[in-house]
């Protein structure tokens, strides 16, 4: 196809992605190195019959001013990475100086709210993960059993989690797991605890988020497995069966070596979904003790008055990177199957 | 094939049975639950005294008269005015859908044809910008969507959704247009066609299964956002997601905690009726990438 006839084709497309993708992250990054513009304060003489007082006020037209000059405010340049809320090199520095013991230090930094959030984002990564892996694989090779009239309907079954926005499939959990749910109350007699709910404590929120993420991530890594079971070779697997291998061990010793690719392909792309998790914690109402690296942003941008421009931009370039790392092996990966094509 | 190869033994059917009623609870059991609690009040469905009430309509039974009520359906659609909400959602979902194939099979079309080494940058690009978290454009976005002056309109958030869901459309139908057979575009330039004409008269008739995969996903896409609509629509605009989240943060008074219930099952309904019509194509496309068959 020649470059001209290429290039009218992808024009639209292209245009899209660039104005709505490139151009807000480049939007992003300029907006990090801002910072709202301070108050303007002003001093003001007050004078009553018992003296007079200099009290020190906000000068709110002058202020409104330089908004309006400069709404994107300041040049901070990479000052609002640094701060308290982003990497806080000032507050790691003082708390390396000053803690007595490696753990009181640990404790300090991950109390410091981007290193919370973090933490939680890469718990939540890598606890999900292997459970669906294995969970996924298990459930397609027992549907795979099945016969044909009642696949249809099982395959729909499983994939509803997935198919529901994170955000309602969350809040129909959190629904049953309340206090006052099916499960939740269930849980307070079978414990005889009338107290305990699994909102209470930050950890139980955790594993409480983390089955959520399991449940919705597992019918993807089933359709994905249960599509690649289709395509194992069966000649192999009849010639274990007449040397005598047992089911367990053609499953292990053949259908399992044929899947790693598949397998690898799963963990990549649920390792980058879970990176951006975020939609659950505000389902489950897990603001509390759960905060995510997306939560932080959206937390900087939601309130329409007071919107934290400069803050969300760096918390989203520093989200950039570290998709970036997870990115990578998929690139290397497309680029190897690319070059075997061609 | 031989048919000994697939017998099973009794235990493992029996155990295999077993799993999966167990798995099939795990997935469906919490839609069905809410779809049923969702004809209850809310002193039944979180009810602290006794879980059964939730199945036998104890609290609804006094407050209403009746074991099942659609009460929270009626006021949330109209007291709620939920109807607004889904009436935006189809305007955005529609839209969108049709935006993206449009873009979508023009762009896809011309990377499956072309030769040149730039293809595979294009799409190396639009992988990577499938990998970025919709929030950290959002925060892109805002600022000079407020200075244009058009935050909150329902257009925006079309065009940013259809550019959202360009790399994955685009990743889609180019695998799609790699098995349409190139002789048959070929020829038709051979007797003389454009590639416009090419396209429009030789593989659009052929591209409609790739197609519905690639809408699909586009539909699912746009139906079922929260982080672009919740903060770049003004609360008139909302689409049904942020219109539940918004029914949810207004817990004083517990009618509206059953709204955002039965919203949740209004939401979702549509949703999962679609998809059991077009599984096949949305198994298709979500393995497309995965499985070489």
């Amino acid at each position: 196809m020649p470059h001209k006839t290429f290039f009218w084709f992808i024009l639209p497309t292209g245009l899209a992605m660039i104005l709505f993708i490139g151009l807000p992250i480049v939007s992003s990054f300029f907006q990090s190195l801002h910072i709202e513009t301070e108050q303007i304060l002003m001093e003001v003489e007050n004078c009553d019959p018992f003296g007079c007082k200099t009290n020190v006020r906000v000068d709110v037209e002058a202020t409104e001013k330089l908004r309006q000059e400069n709404p994107l405010g300041r040049f901070n340049g990479f000052g609002t990475y640094t701060d308290r809320n982003h990497l806080a090199f000032d507050e790691i520095g003082e708390a390396w100086n000053t803690s007595s013991s490696m753990s009181e230090f640990k404790d300090i930094v991950l109390n410091l709210p981007f290193y919370k959030a973090l933490l939680f984002t890469l718990t939540f990564c890598f606890a999900v993960t292997p459970p669906v892996i294995i969970l996924g694989f298990i459930v397609a090779l027992s549907v795979n059993t099945l016969s044909k009239i009642i696949k249809g309907f099982i395959v729909f079954g499983t994939i509803l989690p997935m198919i529901v926005t994170p955000l309602i499939g969350s809040l129909v959990l959190f629904w049953m797991i309340d206090s006052q749910g099916i499960i939740g109350a269930s849980i307070q007699i079978l414990f005889d605890d009338p107290n305990l709910s699994l909102k209470a404590s930050s950890n139980l929120t955790w594993i409480t988020l983390i089955i959520y993420g399991i449940w919705h991530n597992t019918p993807f890594a089933f359709v994905v497995f249960y599509a690649a079971l289709q395509t194992v070779p069966q000649d192999p697997i009849e010639a274990a069966y007449i040397d005598g291998a047992s089911r367990y061990q053609r499953v292990r010793y053949i259908v399992i070596p044929h899947l790693y690719p598949v397998a690898t392909f799963i963990m990549l792309i649920c390792l980058m979904d879970n990176f951006r998790v975020f939609e659950p914690i505000i389902g489950f109402s897990a603001e509390g003790v759960a905060q995510s690296l997306s939560w932080m942003i959206y937390q900087d941008l939601r309130n329409e008055n007071k919107m934290l421009f400069g803050s969300a931009g760096a918390t989203s370039m520093l989200t950039i990177i570290g998709i970036a790392f997870l990115l990578t092996p998929v690139l290397i990966r497309t680029w190897k199957e690319f070059r075997t094509e061609r | 094939m031989d048919t000994k190869l697939n017998k099973y033994s009794k235990q493992l059917i029996i155990f295999n049975g077993i799993f999966i009623l167990f798995w099939l609870t795990i997935s469906i059991f919490p839609f069905l639950w809410t779809l049923w609690g969702s004809f209850k009040v809310k002193a039944d469905f979180f009810s602290r005294a006794e879980w059964t009430y939730a199945l036998t309509g104890f609290n609804t039974l006094i407050e209403t008269g009746a074991t099942t009520t659609v009460k929270a359906y009626v006021e949330s659609w109209f007291e709620g005015e939920f109807w607004r909400a889904s009436l935006n959602t189809m305007i955005v979902t529609v839209s969108v859908v049709s935006i993206s194939l449009f873009l979508g099979t023009l762009g896809a079309y011309a990377l499956s044809r072309s030769t040149y080494k730039y293809t595979f940058y294009i799409l190396i690009a639009a992988l990577i910008f499938r990998a970025m978290p919709h929030i950290t454009l959002v925060s892109g976005y805002l600022f000079p969507f407020f200075q244009l002056n058009i935050w909150g309109i329902l257009p925006t958030t079309i065009i940013v959704l259809v550019a959202i869901n360009q790399p994955f459309t685009l990743w889609l139908l180019y695998s799609f247009f790699k098995t349409v057979p190139k002789e048959l575009d070929e020829s038709a330039l051979i007797d003389g066609c454009s590639y416009f004409q090419a396209f429009r008269y030789i593989i659009m008739p052929v591209m409609w299964p790739g197609v519905v995969t690639a809408g699909l996903f586009s539909m699912m896409l746009a139906y079922n956002d929260f982080t672009v609509t919740a903060l770049l629509l003004n609360q008139q605009n909302y689409t049904m997601v942020p219109k539940i989240n918004a029914f949810l943060g207004t817990i004083e008074h517990g009618g509206n905690y059953m709204w955002a219930v039965s919203s949740v099952v209004s939401a979702t309904a549509p949703l999962f009726m679609i998809i059991w019509f077009f599984q096949r194509q949305l198994i298709s496309g979500l393995t497309a990438g995965a499985v070489k068959g």
